[in-house]
């Protein structure tokens, strides 16, 4: 006899959605200047969820100049013990309404609740309540004995972590004394317009976060702004090359998070069960829309049997379907033109030779979705080795010795992240620095801190965010005080 | 019947991977003395060299960004010492080619020799003072250390023709990395002269590489480079060409330190290009029985 799950829903009675969203300009919500609005929809139903306004040149404009009004008589002299506390009221507000704001991200992205309510809330709120300690002690944090705030910050979120890639950049720009302004992505707004509440709540000066709904346009007006003093931006190296381009021969302070094709190095003396589990969380979280994902599964031969009868078995028994769920493994992929780029790079796999084997389960009818999937006999030449898939979509590759580990690893323009499967320490040691790779995880992958500097090599970027490196992209360098 | 003895010239040539070859390209251009006077003829560099740099430079870095901190403390210190031996003829040429008095050149030198020796020390402590130890909420040592950023591309300051040269490229080897740096283009004989120094100092091969000629002709190569990991734009006086080249460079997302056409040599050099060209990498280890 088979036992079935019973559906456990999370209650949506904690989420209010307003029919429509303006922009957080100064303090307050106002429409665009345009009128002109878009659609955010439920990406697990298809259903819409609210209208939100899209930005144009003249918001943009309005909402500079209300985070230089700010950062110039407000935030700029305001000492850092006071800002402090207004972050550790932001970090307490968001504990309390962590439950809604998890409901609201799952709604919103399509990614488990399970996900939203124990990994990026419960980070949300830690970022905001490690920056916080910050604002007073910059001048203890080795950029100098006088530290000082570049600015405007102009913010450039993904719509893979819609509130937690908003946490690592508002935070420490508020923390060293930045005002922001802050633009969502258009699949993913309505978290950081629910932050913008939170700011209301925390009595937070106006002006000193502004939301700016949109689309890349609306990002491309923001980073291009003459008044901008710094802009952040998480999302794909072709969009982080484009803003570079756009910099230069500009004084704009620039960091980049983007791709990546991260190796997972599972060695034959690793614990394998834990590995399995490593791998599955390495690439199937967040359904591999994550940066730093574990795309790619690098398998001493002499276990990679074993390994992949382990990996089909555990991926048979994942739960794909309502984002809600409290049972769900694997939410929705969040829009359609995403699961068209999974989909046809998949293609391109099967296409090349690579053999294809998905995971069974039930798609559901409505929404967007794509099953577990594992590609083997996949050689470094393959798309599916090379490029960033940004799906749950993992490619097997194996090695022989450590320095073929190596190798493969870094073979490829990204250097994000990287894991290592061993029982040992030297080896994890030696793999780390052989690695080039901004954030290596040794027998766990995915897990992040905000204590714990994140951001890549190579094309994946520059730049950190968290911890003490994190700080350094928002303080001016020494030559420029 | 007697006569002045005729001076022994030398032929100034280019520094790529330990070795002095001429340009490939055969070409040379005429540096002139600060008071118009012919002095040389230096090589100039084409895009063949440049490449050619780029490639040294990343067989170089393999080996000097695996030795230890303390033995690249040695080989910086070692310049410094080398330098000093030829610390008169770097006065002549600072004095030459800048059209400063002696004190002024012998100044010039002193601070660059005095550079390397800043930066000798720095090579084992800038782990220390850019690394952490971060306390996650989990049972995992983390830990975030620089390392070397790769191969940089440097274009060295046109006017302090060697003050301002060692200012640029010892930051960038300190941590580990490997350079390719075009010298001043008018007053590029200092620069020759360091590669002298460098080729007998016990820097690896291809870790310093020197180019001479127009950073108009070879920049764009070396910023569009896909082997070229940063690009150090602090030479270049052109505003066109700079941008040019942070737009290049954002082909393969370079590191890009900008134009620094006001900076002043003798200055505290502080942690700015230390931090520019190294990498964080951070590291979770588990912790357990």
């Amino acid at each position: 006899m088979t036992f079935d799950y019973a559906p456990a829903p999370e209650s949506r009675a904690s989420v209010e959605i307003a029919s429509d969203y303006g922009l957080f300009i100064d303090g307050e919500f106002s429409p665009s200047a345009s009128g002109s609005s878009f659609v955010t929809v439920n990406p697990a139903t298809e259903e819409s969820l609210s209208s939100v306004a899209e930005a144009g040149s003249a918001d943009v404009d309005r909402a500079v100049a209300a985070a230089r009004r700010a950062y110039d008589a407000v935030w700029g002299p305001m000492p850092g013990r006071e800002r402090a506390k207004y972050l550790f009221r932001i970090a307490r507000i968001i504990q309390e309404r962590s439950r809604e704001l998890a409901v609201l991200e799952s709604l919103d992205n399509g990614k488990p609740i399970k996900e939203s309510r124990d990994v990026d809330l419960p980070l949300v709120a830690a970022h905001f309540f490690y920056h916080a300690g910050w604002a007073d002690k910059l001048e203890h944090a080795g950029y100098g004995p006088a530290p000082q705030p570049l600015g405007v910050a102009a913010q450039v979120i993904p719509w893979n972590f819609p509130l937690l890639m908003l946490a690592w950049k508002v935070a420490p720009a508020l923390a060293c004394g930045n005002t922001v302004v802050v633009k969502p992505a258009e699949t993913t707004p309505l978290t950081a317009l629910a932050f913008a509440d939170i700011c209301r709540q925390a009595d937070l000066p106006p002006g000193v976060v502004n939301i700016l709904t949109g689309a890349g346009e609306t990002g491309r007006l923001l980073v291009e702004h003459p008044d901008v003093n710094k802009v952040a931006f998480t999302g794909s190296t072709e969009v982080g090359r484009s803003i570079m381009r756009t910099l230069a021969g500009t004084d704009k302070r620039l960091t980049l998070e983007l791709g990546g094709k991260a190796a997972n190095i599972v060695f034959d003396d690793a614990p394998i069960d834990e590995a399995i589990e490593g791998i599955v969380n390495g690439i199937f979280f967040n359904q591999g829309h994550v940066c730093c994902a574990g795309s790619r599964l690098l398998v001493q031969e002499s276990v990679a049997e074993d390994v992949l009868e382990r990996l089909k078995a555990r991926l048979s028994t994942l739960r794909l379907g309502d984002p809600l769920d409290k049972n769900t493994d694997i939410g929705a992929i969040n829009s359609a033109e995403q699961l068209a780029r999974i989909d046809e790079l998949a293609k391109s796999g099967q296409g090349e030779g690579a053999e294809r084997w998905s995971a069974p389960c039930e798609i559901p009818e409505r929404g967007w979705w794509f099953p577990p999937t594992v590609f083997t006999g996949v050689t470094q030449a393959h798309r599916i080795a090379r490029e960033e898939i940004f799906g749950p979509v993992l490619s097997v590759l194996t090695f022989r010795t450590p320095d073929e580990a190596v190798q493969k690893a870094n073979n490829t323009p990204y250097g994000l992240s990287a894991g290592i499967w061993t029982e040992k320490g030297s080896r994890i040691l030696w793999m780390a620095q052989q690695l080039r790779a901004g954030v290596v995880w040794a027998n766990t992958f995915n897990r992040f801190d905000p204590t714990s500097p994140f951001g890549g090599y190579k094309e994946s970027g520059f730049g950190r965010e968290g911890g003490l490196h994190g700080l350094g992209a928002y303080l001016k360098t020494e030559a420029a005080r | 019947m007697t006569h002045d003895r005729i001076g022994v010239r030398k032929t100034h040539k280019l520094f790529i991977g330990g070795a002095f070859p001429r340009s490939e390209s055969g070409r040379t251009y005429e540096v002139a003395t600060a008071t118009g006077d012919f002095w040389s003829n230096a090589s100039k560099a084409s895009r063949k060299d440049a490449r050619n740099a780029v490639i040294a430079a990343r067989t170089g870095f393999g080996k000097w960004s695996a030795a230890t901190a303390y033995n690249r403390g040695q080989v910086l210190y070692r310049i410094a010492e080398v330098m000093e031996d030829r610390r008169a003829q770097f006065i002549d040429e600072v004095m030459a080619g800048e059209g400063v008095d002696e004190a002024a050149a012998r100044q010039q030198v002193d601070a660059a020799i005095d550079r390397w020796v800043w930066y000798a020390g720095w090579t084992d402590k800038i782990a220390q003072a850019l690394g952490t130890a971060n306390p996650v909420a989990g049972p995992y040592f983390n830990f975030s250390i620089p390392e070397p950023s790769g191969v940089v591309a440097c274009v060295a300051p046109q006017a302090s023709s060697l003050l301002g040269l060692v200012s640029v490229i010892a930051p960038v080897i300190a941590s580990g990395n490997s350079v390719v740096a075009m010298a001043s283009t008018e007053r590029p004989i200092p620069a020759i002269t360091l590669a002298e120094v460098m080729a007998t100092s016990d820097v690896p091969a291809g870790v310093v590489n020197l180019l001479t000629g127009d950073p108009a002709e070879i920049l764009p190569w070396l910023a569009s480079h896909a082997d070229v990991n940063a690009v150090d734009l602090t030479g270049v006086t052109d505003r066109d060409l700079a941008i040019s080249a942070e737009r290049e460079a954002a082909g393969t997302i370079k590191r890009v330190l900008r134009p620094a056409p006001e900076a002043d040599w003798n200055a505290d050099p502080g942690m700015d290009r230390l931090r520019t060209f190294v990498e964080i990498k951070t590291v979770w280890h588990p912790m357990g029985l």
